[in-house]
């Protein structure tokens, strides 16, 4: 290659005397030593557990989770499959057991939180239904991410007529309350556990797919997404490993915060009484089969699984927020002036 | 026969403002090894006609005619599958801005090692291997600790660095980088324009270089082609091209150039604006910007033409001086009266002050 000198004197200044290959020569006053040092990278989940982590009011409903999530593991033992996997027992009756005995009791000392008209003890249905709802929750939210995430990333994606195609499924399933959809579709399909989250599923995917694609499309815009492509790699290859990762943290949220609405759902679905079978330790359907005597003046029937109910999406949403924050690299400097 | 050959390429976006006409008959030829310069301002065209080359081009754009030709083979009638074998391994790219050509999510070690292993049978211990080689090769100090690094405890001209890393993974015979440098400050731009230099040296690579510097095309460069408007309208060597410039536009781009010491208020600049790509003006695109043009500048479009004898240029050419303004083909009447003058070294030779210039 032809050596071009010219452009270096092309301006008008001039400098000499200023010799650089001094630098080139061992000199022992220079104790320097350019080698970096290298600190462990931490990736960014790591990252954002420690903004998490510093954030007291997540922290408390993290402990509130964790506790509900221990007291329905261990309340009843758990058999699979005739094998006991779980022996210990926190509640103190079985929840579905009628006592004649003991209709209708204030909460006393045998009966913590009372019992209901069937002499059911409340306690126990209290830490047993927290089974059914968090799985409600967790079950619904996985399947609603499972088809809303892929969906959404692909209708982000690739766009035209794809993307013209998935959206309006979405816009119409939108266009619905969702309440009346999942009622609709418990009316055709019948009630029950997996009916149940059936019907949640599919009045809340919608959700996740509008969040992500809306995401990709600012995402897909980066240049690193080009760079993939110039590279050679595969459209799969690129929306999952590429693109997604960069656009699943409000997703992340959505779903942490979602959790509790589907709780909520499944209790306000329990108390129209359509969510499981009657008669079953969940809270909202606990909800539904007390408030005739809530006028008797039995407060505790309802009380105590709503209290229950009002304590889980509390946590919920407190992570959900903790999340946000700790998923946000920008915001990360703005919570910790204000703390 | 030249490495690539790029013969007739037009390039159309259909929006719905109209047809933007963002190549236009483009032809040039690159050949092995060799540094080759597309320079104008923003929006003639230049990074449209390298993502033609990749085939990149996104709805609404469409290659609509022309051939590309690499190492013989026609790329415009490859297959999807057969083109994206070819990307970047045998053609690779470098992108401007190297805070977001690389994934915030993933250390700098796995994306090249991803792009290793897209287009070489390897497993993750040679995929590694190969990444803190060319780390190594681009100049990354401790490439192995470096590995595991993400980009942002990189700095830019370690970004880029990193970038380049990732396109030479593969060994690709041909390499684009689209303003590289424009993102970085001048001293590490020296450095990775050093770099580019040296790789290019090294592993016998072709790069074709897009940038609006005309400074960085003459450091590395040995042909360039200025563009304006989508089309071409200046092609030769970097010296033809600098000593004797032979479009009015060329000559304007050399002029605006600012110069450090120069005592004048303002820069020369080109009057006016790139026109709108979806509606060109007739005859020559350069025309309502050009101090020479005339009546017959808003009627004829110049062609490419030899800038010694006249006679036009058809095809990719690696040997000939072209220019397309009328000026050369004789239909213009007046003539193109600039002179381009080199300033001798002597005449800043004894001054060590900068006072002494002014």
């Amino acid at each position: 290659m032809t050596q071009r000198n010219r452009t270096t004197t092309r301006g008008r200044i001039r400098i000499s005397g200023f010799d650089s290959s001094a630098v080139e020569e061992e000199r022992e006053f220079i104790d320097w030593d350019e080698s970096v040092d290298s600190n462990v990278s931490a990736d960014r989940w790591t990252r954002a557990w420690q903004r998490f982590r510093r954030n007291r009011t997540a922290l408390l409903g993290l402990a509130v989770i964790g506790l509900m999530t221990f007291l329905a593991v261990f309340a009843r033992p758990i058999d699979l499959f005739g094998v006991t996997v779980q022996p210990f027992a926190i509640a103190p009756y079985d929840p579905g057991a009628s006592n004649f005995n003991a209709l209708t009791q204030p909460p006393s000392l045998q009966h913590p939180f009372g019992t209901d008209w069937s002499g059911k003890d409340i306690f126990s249905r209290v830490l047993v239904g927290g089974r059914l709802s968090l799985t409600i929750g967790l079950i619904a939210v996985s399947l609603a991410l499972g088809v809303g995430v892929p969906l959404g990333s692909i209708a982000g994606y690739f766009g035209g007529w794809i993307d013209e195609f998935i959206m309006r499924i979405v816009d119409v399933l939108y266009a619905f309350p969702f309440l009346v959809l999942a009622i609709a579709f418990i009316a055709i399909f019948g009630q029950g556990f997996w009916r149940m989250i059936g019907a949640l599923v599919l009045v809340s995917w919608i959700g996740y797919a509008r969040l992500i694609r809306g995401e990709i499309l600012s995402v897909k815009e980066n240049e690193y997404v080009s760079a993939a492509e110039a590279l050679g790699a595969r459209d799969r290859s690129i929306i999952f490993r590429h693109i997604v990762p960069n656009a699943i943290a409000p997703v992340i949220v959505q779903a942490t915060l979602g959790i509790g609405t589907y709780v909520l759902s499944a209790a306000a679905l329990g108390f129209l009484g359509l969510g499981l079978e009657p008669g079953s330790a969940e809270w909202g359907s606990m909800l539904s089969s007390g408030r005739e005597s809530l006028v008797e003046g039995n407060y505790w029937i309802t009380f105590f699984p709503g209290v229950a109910i009002f304590l889980f999406v509390l946590s919920i949403n407190l992570v959900g927020d903790g999340v946000r924050d700790a998923l946000d690299p920008q915001g990360d400097t703005a919570s910790e002036r204000l703390r | 026969m030249a490495l690539l050959e790029v013969e007739n390429l037009e390039t159309r976006f259909y929006t719905e403002e109209g047809v933007v006409q963002a190549v236009n008959d483009v032809s040039y030829a690159i050949d092995s090894g060799e540094a080759f310069g597309v320079v104008g301002e923003s929006g003639a065209g230049k990074s449209v006609t390298s993502l033609s080359l990749m085939r990149l081009i996104e709805n609404p754009g469409r290659i609509e005619s022309g051939e590309i030709r690499f190492k013989g083979r026609d790329l415009l009638s490859l297959s999807d599958e057969e083109m994206r074998e070819l990307r970047g391994n045998e053609i690779a790219m470098v992108f401007q801005d190297p805070l977001t050509a690389l994934n915030p999510v993933y250390t700098i070690g796995e994306q090249i090692a991803e792009a290793v292993r897209l287009h070489r049978d390897a497993t993750d211990a040679e995929a590694r291997e190969r990444a803190i080689e060319v780390l190594d090769a681009v100049g990354i100090p401790d490439p192995e600790e470096r590995y595991d690094q993400y980009p942002h405890e990189f700095s830019g001209g370690m970004q880029q660095r990193v970038i380049i890393a990732i396109a030479l993974s593969c060994d690709p015979d041909l390499l684009i980088c689209d303003e590289p440098t424009t993102a970085l400050d001048v001293t590490i731009e020296a450095q990775i324009l050093e770099l580019l230099q040296d790789l290019s040296e090294e592993f016998d690579m072709a790069i074709q270089f897009i940038t609006h510097d005309l400074g960085v095309v003459a450091e590395i460069c040995d042909r360039m082609m200025v563009m304006y408007a989508g089309e071409v309208v200046e092609q030769g060597t970097v010296e033809e091209i600098y000593y004797e410039p032979q479009h009015p536009y060329t000559v304007g781009l050399m002029s605006s150039i600012p110069r450090v010491g120069s005592e004048r208020d303002e820069l020369d600049t080109i009057p006016g604006t790139m026109p709108d790509l979806v509606k060109l003006p007739t005859g020559c695109s350069f025309h309502p910007r050009c101090p020479y043009a005339e009546e017959a500048c808003t009627r004829l479009d110049p062609q490419l033409v030899d800038v010694d004898t006249g006679r036009p240029v058809d095809g990719p050419d690696r040997t000939t001086h072209s220019a397309a303004c009328l000026a050369h083909s004789g239909e213009l009447d007046g003539e193109l009266t600039y002179s381009v003058d080199i300033v001798e070294e002597t005449e800043t030779e004894d001054t060590d002050t900068v006072e002494d210039t002014q």
